[in-house]
Parts: structure tokens; sequence; C-alpha cells
């Protein structure tokens, strides 16, 4: 299990990105569901960046747990912020126009189609968000 | 995340290379105020973008919403793995992709 302490600001969203990638690579995760899971990794951390510590800024905690046999990941994102479960959010209508779509509610919903497991726990005053990826 | 403007009379058409995300979208989204000033034909080309997460999404959302107002919108050269984006999050209805 690899570990990253970092400060939730949208600025540290590469170094986010880049530490999930650095652990993807050790175990040759395609490049689909590679993307996917950055997709749903930028999400949770921007989530945890504007929402979670507003209007200061706190620390998210980011563990890559690594999976073979078959091969996948299960990442958890850990902040200390206002208690919030973004998956009790109802899924945007996908099937509106444009004129009718609402801009906002797509991240979480993009999370929940492309993970395998997306888990929401309070934990000792910690939002924990579990997403889980097999290929 | 790079963009290329091209304009051509009320075409306008934007070409975006590397990551389209949440550091990036702010960008783009400047890019095209600035824009849409006579601008009756917007394409974008996603040939070169790498990545699309929500806020990018977003960004396009809004675009095709202004171009709805005064003209028409169409995203081309949309690779497979950007298309299945689209295809998730319901876009292939909204966007015209061509």
């Amino acid at each position: 299990m690899k570990e990253l302490k970092t400060e939730a600001i949208t600025e540290n969203l590469h170094t986010v990105l880049e530490f999930i990638d650095r652990q993807l690579e050790l175990i040759g995760c395609p490049m689909k569901p590679q993307m996917q899971i950055e997709i749903a990794a930028e999400e949770i951390f921007v989530n945890i960046a504007h929402y979670a510590y507003a209007p200061g800024t706190g620390e998210a905690t980011i563990r890559v747990e690594l999976y073979r046999d078959p091969s996948g990941v299960e990442i958890t994102f850990i902040d200390r912020g206002v208690p919030y479960d973004p998956l009790a959010k109802p899924a945007p209508d996908v099937t509106l126009s444009a004129k009718e779509r609402q801009i906002g509610g797509l991240g979480i919903f993009m999370v929940k189609k492309s993970m395998d497991k997306v888990r929401y726990e309070y934990l000792d005053g910690c939002n924990v968000l579990t997403i889980k990826k097999g290929w | 995340m790079t963009i290329e403007s091209k304009k051509d009379a009320g075409k306008l058409t934007l070409t975006i290379t590397g990551r389209l995300d949440t550091v990036a979208a702010p960008k783009l989204e400047e890019t095209l105020k600035e824009s849409y000033d006579g601008v009756t034909e917007l394409v974008f080309d996603l040939a070169k973008l790498e990545y699309i997460s929500s806020a990018g999404l977003r960004v396009l959302l809004s675009a095709q919403k202004t171009m709805n107002k005064q003209g028409s919108m169409k995203v081309i050269n949309v690779g497979e793995e950007i298309m299945e984006i689209f295809e998730i999050t319901g876009f292939t209805d909204i966007l015209n992709i061509g």
C-alpha cells in the first residue's frame, strides 16, 4: 500500500494523479481503465479541494492498493472536512438536451459509472471514499 | 493543454491538445468567452485531446448552450477513449459529433 498526504487544493491535482499513475504503471494498467481511474480520482480529489474544508483548506490522504490475479486497484480518499456523502447525490438525467441539462453533478456520476465499486464511510471524524477498479 | 485557434469569418476552430481537466478547463472557458463575439460556427477539433474530466465536459456543454443561441457547434475527430466518455455521460446526444 502506498500513501500520499497532500493539501487538498486543485493546484495539487497533478501531483495526486501522477502519484496514482506511477502505481498503476507498476502493474501495467491498460490505457482505458487508467483514464477512467484518473477521471474518478480527479472528481473525488477536486470535490475535497472545493468543499471539504471550505472556506479554508486542509489535508487529503490518498491510499493506493494494487492487486494481481486478477489485476486491479483500490484507491481510498480521506479528509477530515465536513461530513459529506457524494454518493447520496441524485444522478443527473443524461437523456436531457443541452438546453435542459444542468452544468454539474456529472463528476460523481462518471465515478459511479466507470468504477466497479464506490463506497463512502464516515469514520472517526473522516470522510472515507473508496473506489475499486479491476481489469 | 494547449489551444490552437483559427478564425475564418464567422467560423472558429479550436484544436485542443493534451488534457482538459479541472486545472485546464478555466483556460478554455476564458478563450471561449473572449472569442464568442461574431462566431456563428464553432468547431472543436479533438484529435489531439488525450483526457477529459467533468470539468472539461462542463465547458463543452456551456459552449453548446451559447452556440445554440448564436449559431452552431460541432465536435470533430473524437478519439475512441474520449468518445466512450461522451457516451457514458450522454454527451453523444447533446453534441453534434462529426
